[in-house]
């Protein structure tokens, strides 16, 4: 169609249909511009269309009916661009370019494949991790091209920063998630907040430095900045995973967009600020469920500000513990339970265990439905991804706002590993650290059921009332051992 | 490209990065998250033109081996997880 369109413009150029100067100017003007259109225009071009994909892409990711076509969508734009690339002619080498491809690749679908449902936090943080690796790369072998990178140069210290924080905070995330043993207690020590604030601000003026800048700098650029993302993470404890999370997918995307000044590329730009925004916002949602600010999660401890209760006190002679016979036999009575689940219930594996739970009670004529706090998990989302994979059906899945208000006519419901979203302490005690926090009110059931493994206190650290209160019953276990047992105590009676 | 329109661009999409992810249900807080987290990936075009040099060669290809795992397997978990909730009914 183009080539045709440029036929004309030369046969209107010979011929002029119309004699006037100023058509014969516009023609020619026009005809310049379509023969002027180089390899790197139409590689733009390509990359419009790339861009244009990702847009859509992401926009169908927020809608259930339309989030399979999105992520295809990303995946057809990234696609595009990849090709636009190689066909540019402008790969340096073709040999390492395809092996290195297919070494990446192989990887990514193993362990897209090989991981389990409930890995998926730190499977995502992984994944965080290496795209903020590749964009410090990419900034490094570009100025090893250049001598005076200018502009060029503070982005890619720019990229190097953001970059390389993704990268070690990701891993370490990814770490604690993963629980292993060296990050299991949250790491800090007196004055953290100094000497990260410090590494930020060398990393800035070393960013700044860049401009006529040598690999020098980058160099110690990217070492603080790998110190830095370890101390920023470190310190973080695992119930505000959630926001780390979000964050550290937003400076994945950041970085992106960051290698994309220091190249010159737009795709990168664009496709790097879209991820950036994205997470920014789930960021802001997981803040909001926990009504604390996004600084107040980064960098201050979880404190009160008042006296903290003492469990004794609060406990004193007022927990009822119950068995998994009697729980079976208060189900079989109620016309509607809802489970309220935490991340215990990851822990403990219980997701089809509660679903089968939850299918017996179905078929006896008990409405079933699940109460799901934004922020309980370790990941945004993280209770849909571990119920799905158990084949709850979704519209079963209630968000807080909805379901807080029908708490009063349920019979029981029932609490597996979750403690701070239930506390009623965040509504009737301004002094708590979890003061405000939007909570379940699950004390508005008649019937409320804790399994927990012991009374120990949630990540805030203070004693949950609910436990002491007239209508909850305590079934201390493991979660799954737990529900097994009442499964099996239900089909017996 | 000078740096105003490489400002104007990341500025417009981000604009537009927040204006199309408005609402989110919480259902897909977890693929919206790794989707995008696979979109990030971009930076493999940078690392593809990466090169020119054993070392500029050697991150280049570091970098892709990297940009491209994130890729490949953040789509592909993220497929795996959306077939997941759509699998009932």
């Amino acid at each position: 169609m183009i080539d045709n369109l440029f036929n004309m413009l030369l046969l209107a150029k010979q011929e002029p249909l119309v004699e006037s100067e100023t058509v014969a100017e516009v023609v020619d003007v026009a005809t310049e511009a379509v023969s002027s259109f180089s390899a790197d225009s139409w590689a733009n071009l390509g990359y419009l269309a790339a861009a244009i994909l990702f847009i859509l892409g992401i926009k169908g990711m927020t809608h259930p009916r339309t989030a399979v076509r999105g992520n295809m969508l990303g995946a057809v734009g990234m696609l595009v661009a990849v090709l636009v690339v190689l066909l540019s002619g402008n790969v340096v080498s073709w040999p390492v370019a395809f092996v290195a491809m297919l070494a990446g690749s192989a990887g990514g679908v193993w362990l897209a494949n090989t991981v389990q449902m409930t890995q998926m936090p730190q499977l995502v943080a992984l994944f965080n991790g290496f795209g903020g690796i590749a964009s410090v790369l990419v900034a490094g072998a570009e100025l090893i091209k250049v001598s005076n990178p200018g502009v060029a140069g503070v982005a890619a210290g720019l990229t190097g920063l953001i970059g390389s924080v993704t990268f070690t905070g990701s891993l370490i995330a990814a770490g604690k998630l993963q629980e292993l043993p060296q990050f299991k207690k949250p790491w800090s020590f007196g004055g953290q907040q100094f000497v990260s604030l410090g590494l930020l601000l060398l990393g800035l003026l070393l960013s700044w430095m860049m401009a006529d800048g040598t690999g020098v700098e980058f160099v110690f650029l990217v070492l603080a900045s790998l110190v830095l993302g370890a101390m920023l993470v470190l310190p973080i404890g695992g119930a505000d995973m959630p926001v780390v999370i979000a964050l550290l997918n937003s400076y994945s995307g950041l970085a992106a967009a960051a290698a994309g000044f220091v190249i010159s590329n737009n795709v990168l730009i664009i496709a790097g600020s879209l991820v950036g925004a994205s997470g920014l916002i789930l960021t802001q949602i997981m803040c909001k469920a926990m009504n604390r600010s996004l600084a107040n999660v980064l960098f201050a401890k979880f404190e009160a500000s008042g006296p903290v209760a003492d469990a004794d006190d609060v406990y004193a002679g007022k927990i009822k513990s119950t068995s998994a016979d009697e729980v079976a036999m208060l189900l079989e009575g109620g016309q509607r339970v809802i489970f309220v689940p935490g991340y215990g219930l990851a822990v403990a594996q219980a997701q089809h265990a509660v679903r089968e739970l939850a299918d017996l009670l179905e078929a006896s004529g008990v409405t079933v439905e699940y109460a799901i706090h934004p922020v309980a998990g370790r990941m945004p989302g993280h209770m849909n991804v571990l119920l799905a994979e158990a084949d709850v059906p979704y519209d079963q899945l209630k968000e807080m706002d909805e379901i807080n208000p029908t708490f009063s006519q349920c019979d029981v419901a029932i609490v597996i590993g979750a403690n701070d979203v239930v506390n009623p302490v965040a509504n009737t005690d301004p002094t708590s650290p979890i003061a405000g926090m939007p909570i379940l009110e699950v004390s508005e059931a008649r019937t409320v059921i804790m399994i927990k493994r012991s009374l120990s206190p949630g990540f805030a650290g203070i004693p949950n009332p609910l436990f002491a209160a007239d209508n909850c019953l305590m079934l201390f276990g493991d979660g799954k051992k737990v529900l097994v047992d009442i499964v099996a105590a239900f089909k017996e009676a | 490209m000078d740096l105003i329109t490489a400002l104007t661009i990341f500025v417009l999409a981000v604009f537009v990065g927040i204006e199309i992810i408005s609402k989110v249900p919480p259902t897909l807080h977890t693929p919206l998250m790794s989707g995008s987290n696979a979109i990030s990936g971009i930076t493999l075009v940078g690392a593809l033109l990466a090169g020119g040099g054993f070392w500029a060669g050697f991150f280049g290809f570091l970098a892709i081996v990297f940009a491209s795992l994130n890729v490949v397997g953040g789509f592909l978990v993220t497929h795996r997880m959306l077939a997941m909730f759509k699998k009932k009914k």
